[in-house]
């Protein structure tokens, strides 16, 4: 299918959504949509032109066509939901099948007063005034065509909503789960993260696929962080093996404000995550940290931005990718500091570990910097499993496939114990230890 | 135990050892000892099994079989023991997640059972002891960070650990204050046992002081050009290589 076609794919999609879609929804929403539409019809699809996409086709899924999957319609094991996407079964959380919220897998009791963890689908029923305000301010979706994309197509999602001062020390997992059927599925999941000033939260995006059908899940998360407000929040991506995964996070702190944003990809065909980060207020802090395990013909792209917009903020990423197959990682880390943004402290690191000679990697830092009196710094490293150390295992009587795993896990450790979610940590180290133990 | 037979070998296409002879008995100690460069440590790694050295001709022996054939860990498994001169640093991973499996592969190797996380942290115990080796250090990335001392007390840990037959200690003695030295000796002494050799690698008397030897071997150019008992160390220590040097030169 020609890049074209199927632009008007999505685009006699949408004509359709929008005569189709119930009557008397608010009319901000369709403005919105509107104007996301009007958007992904002037950008199109990026290419390899556009030097954000250098590395990566998305010709996976330009060249194939999805329709929207109205939740499942076989019966889910909801035991197997959780268990595959890292989530305790006490947990709060809200699921999603194909984008559409499952109020049957999910568990919202036991919040603190004020907090709100909802459906986006219910909040827009309601009519909530809230939503008309936040819902769009940060996403970009004038500039990436995915965003334009999801914002045409939005319609369920999650809502997360920390009052000032309130700290909720329970992580809340937003579960994601793709189910492709006979025809092939995509979803375009909408998620807005709201934190008050001084407030303190956990969120977890969980993305799996259920089967090893092709489907398309394109997601889309804003964060606030009011002032001071501290934040962990975690990307988890498990999706099949035919699975294509688009996934944003456009994320706004305000004055010392401090957020951690983990990115963990675990499978998929193509994945593509977007981290914008605009440090909007003097002392912000951003922690980003990244871990990719390619394997197979699976292509993993990280495309990481941080915008130092004011005095005295810092941030410092880690990205680390172990590829296998004939797997491919792309990793971009961009950092732009601006004019204002004096005393800015950016580093950022990305280190591959290449496991077979078929995988590839591609790194690039871009630094952009406009202030004078900044520290910035950054270093990519691209290797294989050290021969040395592979000899000192094998001495003390550890087989060569042993020896191998063991380092491979090694190299991923230490962006492992930045997980502050114990369990969560204890699940990763878990799938870990046995997949590298995988002949 | 353990016969070398005219054992040659290069590294990166360099002769190294140029015909080696030693046969080491069960029980034994022998120090091999030499100046730089006379290929002390490439003999010991050419016996642990380091694949890019390249054995052109020759055979070792070990316990009945052809060593050479075997890869490093069944090496290990038949119960050969490297302490490195070099330990490696890795990042990620601590001295008892890797030892406990390290030492459960050995022992299924040799059809004992496998030894559960209570039975192992017990053995760690007893075994840190020995070398006067802080706990807190095995938890540790294994050898990050270490001093010299303390990664030469590891790898002294992993050898009582590991339990081997044939124990080869690449100078271990280097970069190790007296206290240190007297640790690691006293390590090494316990594990002296009558069904068990050690060959000790090292570059200076010193270290023979507190481990005894029963036989002495003075490498020079890839080959043991003398052997005797434990005088030999202290002839060496007051004359020095160059008076076997000069006698080598003159035999050849």
């Amino acid at each position: 299918m020609l890049a074209t076609e199927s632009k008007e794919q999505y685009l006699a999609a949408f004509n359709q959504s929008r005569s189709t879609r119930s009557a008397g929804g608010p009319s901000w929403l369709e403005e919105l949509r509107e104007a996301g539409i009007a958007s992904f019809e002037a950008l199109g699809f990026p290419s390899h032109k556009n030097e954000a996409w250098k590395f990566t086709s998305v010709e996976p899924i330009s060249s194939q066509s999805f329709v929207h999957a109205n939740g499942a319609a076989q019966s889910l094991d909801a035991n197997e939901i959780l268990s595959r996407s890292f989530v305790d079964a006490e947990s709060c959380r809200l699921v999603f099948i194909n984008g559409v919220y499952a109020p049957e897998f999910s568990r919202t009791q036991d919040l603190p007063a004020g907090v709100r963890v909802q459906s986006l689908a219910k909040m827009v029923r309601q009519n909530d005034d809230f939503l008309s305000v936040h819902l769009g301010r940060y996403a970009r979706h004038q500039h990436e065509a995915f965003a334009a994309l999801n914002t045409a197509f939005v319609e369920d999602g999650a809502v997360i909503i920390v009052p000032e001062r309130c700290r909720l020390t329970q992580p809340v997992y937003l579960v994601f789960a793709s189910v492709a059927g006979e025809r092939q599925v995509m979803s375009h999941p909408r998620i807005l993260i709201l934190l008050g000033a001084a407030s303190e939260a956990k969120i977890v995006e969980s993305y799996i696929g259920l089967n090893s059908g092709t489907y398309f899940c394109n997601a889309l998360t804003e964060l606030i962080g009011g002032p001071d407000a501290l934040i962990e929040h975690y990307r988890l991506q498990q999706e099949g093996d035919a699975g294509l995964h688009v996934g944003t996070l456009e994320a706004d702190l305000e004055r010392g404000c401090q957020l951690t944003a983990h990115a963990v990809t675990l499978s998929g065909s193509l994945v593509r995550n977007n981290v914008h980060v605009v440090l909007d207020g003097e002392g912000a802090a951003c922690v980003l940290n990244g871990l990719y395990l390619g394997d197979k013909r699976q292509h993993i792209d990280n495309y990481t931005e941080i915008e130092h917009a004011k005095p005295r903020a810092s941030s410092l990423e880690l990205y680390k990718g172990i590829l296998g197959g004939s797997s491919h990682g792309v990793f971009n880390g961009k950092i732009i500091v601006h004019k204002d943004a004096q005393k800015s402290d950016a580093r950022q690191t990305n280190k591959n570990l290449l496991l077979s000679a078929n995988a590839a990697v591609n790194t690039k830092p871009q630094l952009e910097i406009y202030a004078d009196d900044v520290k910035c710094s950054h270093g990519s490293t691209i290797g294989q499993l050290d021969a040395d150390a592979l000899f000192y295992l094998r001495t003390r009587g550890l087989g060569l496939e042993e020896a191998r795993s063991i380092l491979s896990f090694a190299f991923a450790s230490d962006v492992v114990a930045r997980i502050k979610i114990d369990s969560l940590r204890q699940r990763l180290d878990d799938y870990l230890v046995a997949r590298f133990r995988k002949p | 135990m353990l016969d070398i037979k005219n054992l040659h070998a290069k590294v990166s296409n360099q002769e190294i050892l140029r015909g080696i002879n030693l046969h080491v008995g069960a029980g034994e100690v022998h120090a091999i000892m030499g100046p730089n460069g006379s290929g002390k440590s490439t003999l010991a790694h050419v016996l642990a099994g380091r694949e890019n050295y390249e054995v052109t001709s020759g055979e070792v022996i070990y316990q009945g079989k052809d060593l050479l054939t075997m890869s490093p860990e069944a090496r290990a498994r038949e119960g050969i023991f490297l302490a490195f001169q070099y330990p490696v640093e890795i990042p990620g991973v601590s001295t008892t997640y890797f030892l406990k499996a390290a030492l459960n592969a050995v022992r299924k190797h040799r059809g004992l059972e496998e030894l559960d996380a209570m039975e192992f942290l017990a053995l760690m115990k007893e075994k840190t002891k020995l070398v006067e080796m802080d706990q807190v250090l095995i938890n540790r990335p294994l050898n990050e960070g270490f001093s010299g001392g303390e990664k030469k007390r590891n790898e002294v840990l992993q050898m009582a650990v590991l339990d081997p037959t044939l124990a080869l200690l690449d100078e271990t003695d280097s970069g190790l204050d007296i206290d240190a030295l007297r640790v690691v000796a006293g390590g090494v002494n316990a594990l002296r046992r009558k069904d068990r050799a050690i060959i000790v690698i090292t570059h200076y008397q010193r270290l023979l002081e507190y481990i005894v030897p029963d036989f002495i071997h003075v490498l020079y150019n890839g080959r043991v050009v003398k052997s005797g008992t434990k005088e030999l160390a202290l002839q060496l220590e007051s004359k020095g290589y160059d008076w076997l040097k000069s006698e080598t030169a003159a035999v050849q």
